[in-house]
C-alpha cells in the first residue's frame, strides 16, 4: 500500500509541476500552440486532484488495515482505535495533515479549473498560481514529511495510538473545517495575484473572489468555533480561548479576511482601496502559511503544536518567495490600481470601512506581536517572557469594543455622504435602547466600577444591544417601505427585503451573530468555580446549585480505562439533573484525558470536571465551574453561518412594486 | 464660579467610585486577580488558577504561596516579585512594564497611532484629489439624449433618489 501512496505523491508532483510550467509558458509566451498547451496544463491540474485523492485514500485504508509498517500509521493509530478516529488519523499528525492540506487545495483547484469558462484567462492565471502552491506542498510531502515512510526494523504488533485529546467527536470535524478555511484563502490569493499580473480590467475579479472568500471565511469561522468548543469540552479548564499561539495562528487570517470582506465593498461600489484590497488578500494568504509555520516549526511553545521539525525552513522559504513575487508584481503594475473616486465626506460609509479596516489590522498586528514577543524577547534580552491572556485581553478588548461600535454605526451611514441629522435620527432610538439595557444591568447587580472585567462586560452587552437595535431598525425601515408598496405584513416584507439584497441583509445577520457571540464572551467576567474532594454523599455548593456525589466508579474498555463520578444536581432543594464527569486513561498512548460533564442552559453552564483521584484517600477530586452565557457563543456561530449562507445566495429578481395609487385604492381590511 | 457645582459633582462621583473599588478589593478578589496574572510553571501553559492537572507539582504550592503572601499583607508588586524570584520571569502571565518588556505594551498603541496617522493622510489626499474625467454620457457629461447639461441641484436630487432606491 505504501508504494501506491508514494507513487501517487510523486505522480502528483510531476502533474502539478507540468501544470505550473506549461500553464505559465502558455500565459507568458503566447503563440499558436499556447491555447492548447494551457488546456493541457489545466487538465494536468485536474488530474492532480485524482492522484492526491488516491494517496489520501491509501493512507486512510492503511489506518483501517492497521498497517504499522508505515511509520505515520504506527505513531497515530492503534488496533482498538474506533473507526471515525482511524479516519481522522489522516490529519492528526504532521505528515498526514500536510497530505490533507494538499487534498483540500487540489479540491479547491479542481472546482476552479472546472469553472474556467467564467473568465478563461483570469482562471488560467489563478490555476497556474495554485499549481505553484501545490508544487510546494508536494515537495514537502515527497521529500520533507513523507506520510508513507516505512518503519525501520521489525514491525510492532500495535500502534502508539492517537493523541487522547484528539479522541473526541469534534476533532473529526474541527481540523477539516479549519483547513478548508486556511487552504481556501489560496483561491482569492490566486485570483488577486493573477488579476495584478495580467492587469485585469474592471472589478469582476473582485466579485469572483468575494464569493470564494466568503465560503472560506465561513469555514474558518466554523473551524475556529469548533476548536473553541473542543477546548471547552475536552481540556477541562473551563474556558474556550486561551490565546495559545496555535489559536492565535487561526485568528490572524480570520481577522484580515474579515477586513477584506468589508473593504472589498469599497472597491466594488466606489473603485477605491484597490491597493489595500490586493495587499489584504496577499497578507491573509501569507498569514495562513505563517500560521502553519508557527504550528509545525516549533517556533513557539503550544499544547496544540505538532512535533518540532525542520519543515519550518521550507515554509520560511516559501513565504519569502511568495512575498517577493507579490512585491515584484505590485511594483511593476501598481499604476493599474489607482482609485477612481475621491472621498466626499468623513461621515460616510467609506470612512467607516476605512476605520473598520484600521482596527482589524491593528488587532491582527497585536495578536501577531503578542504571539511572537516571547521569541523576540529571547533574541533581544536573552530570556523568554510569557505573553498570555492578560496581555491579549488588555490590548484587544478595547479594539473589539471600537469595532462593535462601528458595527452599530456603519450600516447607518450612506455611501459618499451622510448628514449628521439623518445619523442622529437613525441612531437615537438604538442608542437609547442600549442605554436602557445598561441601566437595567446595573440595577440588576452588575457593578462596573468594582472590576475592569465587569466594566468591559457591561460595555460589551450595551454595544451588542446597540448593534442589534440598529440591525433591527434597518430591517424594519426597509420592511416598512416594501410593506407600504406591496401591502404585505411587516414580517413578510422583511423576508422579502432579505431576498432582494441577500448580501447586505445576510451581512446584517452575520453582525447579529457576532453580537450574540460577544454577549457570550461578556459572561466570562462572572465565571465562578469550586473544587473539592468528594466522598459518597458529600456536597459542594456553587451559585444556586448543590452538587451531591452519589457514587464513583471505574470502567475498562478496549481503547481506554475510565474513572467517573455520578453527581446529583440540586437547585432550590429539588433534584434537576444527574451528571457524569469522567477521566479516561488511554492504553496505547499511556495518556489521560478528561470528559467534562456540562449542563448547558441559555443562562449558564454548570461544567463539572473529574480531575482525578486523591491517591491517599481514593476519593475523586471534582471541580465545578459556573460559566454564564456560554451557550450564546455557540448560538452566535450558528447565526453567523446562516447569515453567510444567506449572503451567498444570489439576489432574487426585484419584484415589481405596485403603483402607490393602486395600493391606496385597495379597500380597507380587504387583505392582500 | 459657574463650574464649581460641576466640579463638586465630579469629585463626589470619583469618591464613590474609589469607595466601591476599595470595597471590592478583599483577599479573595486579590487572590483571583493575582492568580490570573500568574502562569502555572508545570509546562501546561495555563494560567495558575486554571491549571487543572491533578497531581501537578507546582500549582497547589504556588496557590498556597500566593494566598500566604496576600494574607501577610504584601503588596501586589512584592507578591509578584517573590514569585519571579522563585519560579523565573516566565511565571508572570504578561510582560512587565520595565526594560525591553515595555516594548510589548507600547507597540500595539504605536501601531494604532501609525495606522490612524496613515488613515488621516489618505483621507486628506482623497478629499483633495481632483475629480476624474466624467464618463461619457454619465452624470455631469453630455446626456446621451443630447439634451441640456444636468444642473447641480438636479444631480443631487438624482443621487438622493438613487440612494433611496438602493437602500432597499
Amino acid at each position: 500500500m505504501s508504494q501506491i501512496g508514494s507513487f501517487a505523491l510523486l505522480l502528483a508532483l510531476a502533474l502539478s509541476a507540468y501544470s505550473f510550467l506549461a500553464g505559465g509558458y502558455a500565459l507568458f509566451r503566447p503563440g499558436p500552440l499556447s491555447e492548447r498547451l494551457g488546456e493541457t496544463a489545466r487538465r494536468a491540474g485536474i488530474a492532480t486532484f485524482g492522484v492526491v485523492f488516491l494517496a489520501a485514500v491509501v493512507l486512510v485504508i492503511s489506518a483501517f488495515q492497521n498497517d504499522f509498517s508505515i511509520a505515520y500509521i504506527y505513531h497515530h493509530s492503534n488496533r482498538d482505535l474506533p473507526g471515525p478516529y482511524k479516519f481522522a488519523t489522516l490529519w492528526s499528525g504532521q505528515e498526514g495533515s500536510l497530505l490533507f492540506w494538499l487534498l483540500l487545495l487540489s479540491t479547491y483547484g479542481l472546482v476552479l479549473r472546472l469553472r474556467h469558462k467564467t473568465d478563461s484567462r483570469l482562471f488560467a492565471h489563478a490555476s497556474v498560481i495554485i499549481a505553484a502552491v501545490q508544487v510546494f506542498f508536494l515537495l514537502l510531502v515527497n521529500f520533507a514529511a513523507h506520510p508513507f515512510a516505512l518503519l525501520q526494523g521489525t514491525f510492532p504488533p500495535d500502534g502508539a495510538g492517537l493523541n487522547p485529546l484528539l479522541q473526541y467527536p469534534e476533532m473529526v470535524i474541527h481540523p477539516p473545517m479549519l483547513y478548508l478555511g486556511y487552504v481556501g484563502f489560496t483561491i482569492p490569493f490566486a485570483f488577486a495575484l493573477g488579476a495584478l499580473i495580467m492587469r485585469y480590467p474592471g472589478e469582476k475579479w473582485i466579485q469572483i473572489t468575494r464569493r470564494w472568500t466568503m465560503v472560506t471565511w465561513c469555514f474558518l469561522t466554523c473551524g475556529i468555533a469548533l476548536g473553541m468548543h473542543w477546548a471547552y469540552a475536552v481540556l477541562g479548564w473551563g474556558g474556550y480561548w486561551g490565546w495559545d499561539p496555535v489559536e492565535n495562528a487561526s485568528l490572524l487570517p480570520w481577522l484580515t479576511g474579515t477586513a477584506f470582506l468589508h473593504s472589498v465593498m469599497m472597491q466594488e461600489k466606489r473603485g477605491m482601496l484597490k491597493v489595500w484590497n490586493m495587499w489584504l488578500i496577499f497578507i491573509t494568504f501569507m498569514l495562513s502559511i505563517f500560521g502553519t509555520l508557527l504550528t509545525r516549526s516549533g517556533l513557539v511553545n503550544s499544547v496544540h503544536a505538532f512535533a518540532q521539525s525542520s519543515i519550518g525552513n521550507w515554509f520560511t522559504g516559501f513565504l519569502a518567495i511568495t512575498c517577493a513575487v507579490c512585491v515584484y508584481y505590485f511594483v511593476k503594475n501598481r499604476n493599474h490600481l489607482r482609485s477612481e473616486h475621491k472621498l466626499e465626506s468623513l461621515v460616510s460609509r467609506e470612512s467607516s470601512f476605512l476605520f473598520n479596516n484600521l482596527l482589524f489590522v491593528v488587532a491582527t498586528f497585536t495578536v501577531l506581536w503578542g504571539t511572537l514577543f516571547p521569541k523576540i524577547s529571547e533574541w533581544v534580552q536573552g530570556n523568554k517572557v510569557t505573553v498570555g491572556p492578560p496581555f491579549f485581553n488588555k490590548v484587544n478588548i478595547p479594539v473589539a469594543m471600537l469595532l462593535l461600535l462601528l458595527t452599530a454605526v456603519g450600516p447607518l451611514l450612506s455611501w459618499r455622504k451622510t448628514s449628521l441629522d439623518s445619523l442622529k435620527r437613525n441612531f437615537l432610538w438604538p442608542a437609547l435602547g442600549a442605554l436602557a439595557v445598561g441601566v437595567a444591568l446595573i440595577a440588576g447587580g452588575i457593578r462596573p466600577w468594582q472590576d475592569m472585567s465587569y466594566f468591559y462586560s457591561l460595555m460589551a452587552i450595551m454595544l451588542s444591544a446597540l448593534v442589534s437595535l440598529t440591525v433591527l431598525s434597518e430591517f424594519v425601515r426597509g420592511g416598512r417601505v416594501i410593506s407600504r408598496h406591496t401591502g404585505q405584513n411587516l414580517i413578510a416584507s422583511m423576508i422579502h427585503l432579505g431576498h432582494r439584497n441577500t448580501r447586505r441583509y445576510g451581512g446584517y445577520i452575520v453582525h447579529f451573530g457576532v453580537v450574540v457571540m460577544i454577549i457570550g464572551f461578556a459572561g466570562s467576567a462572572f465565571n465562578r468555580d469550586a473544587e473539592r474532594e468528594m466522598a459518597y454523599g458529600d456536597q459542594m455548593k456553587l451559585g444556586a446549585y448543590t452538587l451531591v456525589c452519589r457514587s464513583y466508579t471505574q470502567e475498562d474498555k478496549p481503547n481506554y480505562g475510565s474513572q467517573w463520578a455520578i453527581i446529583d444536581v440540586f437547585k432550590g432543594g429539588k433534584q434537576i439533573d444527574t451528571m457524569y464527569p469522567e477521566r479516561r486513561f488511554f492504553k496505547a498512548s499511556q495518556q489521560p484525558s478528561t470528559m467534562v460533564a456540562n449542563r448547558s442552559t441559555l443562562a449558564e453552564d454548570l461544567y463539572i470536571v473529574y480531575e482525578g483521584e486523591n491517591l491517599d484517600t481514593g476519593r475523586p477530586i471534582i471541580k465545578a465551574h459556573l460559566n454564564p452565557l456560554v451557550m450564546w457563543i455557540w448560538i452566535g456561530v450558528w447565526v453567523i453561518i446562516i447569515g453567510t449562507i444567506l449572503a451567498l445566495i444570489p439576489n432574487a429578481v426585484p419584484v415589481r412594486v405596485a403603483a402607490p395609487a393602486r395600493v391606496e385604492t385597495a379597500p380597507v381590511g380587504a387583505g392582500v | 464660579m459657574l463650574h464649581r457645582p460641576g466640579q463638586r459633582f465630579l469629585q463626589a462621583v470619583l469618591l464613590c467610585a474609589a469607595i466601591f473599588a476599595f470595597l471590592g478589593a478583599g483577599d479573595e478578589t486579590r487572590f483571583r486577580d493575582l492568580g490570573h496574572r500568574l502562569m502555572c510553571v508545570c509546562s501546561c501553559n495555563q494560567i495558575l488558577l486554571e491549571c487543572n492537572h491533578v497531581g501537578c507539582n507546582y500549582s497547589d504550592r504556588m496557590r498556597g504561596e500566593l494566598m500566604t503572601a496576600i494574607q501577610h499583607g504584601d503588596s501586589d508588586d512584592l507578591t509578584l516579585q517573590a514569585m519571579v524570584q522563585n519560579y523565573g520571569p516566565t511565571v508572570i502571565a504578561a510582560p512587565t512594564s520595565t526594560g525591553f518588556n515595555r516594548v510589548a505594551w507600547i507597540m500595539p498603541y504605536v501601531a494604532l497611532v501609525m495606522g490612524l496617522t496613515t488613515m488621516i493622510v489618505i483621507v486628506t489626499v482623497w478629499r483633495n484629489r481632483p475629480p476624474g474625467p466624467p464618463p461619457a454620457g454619465g452624470p455631469g457629461g453630455a446626456p446621451l439624449g443630447g439634451g441640456p447639461p444636468i444642473s447641480g441641484s438636479e444631480l443631487e436630487r438624482f443621487r438622493q433618489q438613487a440612494r433611496k432606491d438602493t437602500e432597499l
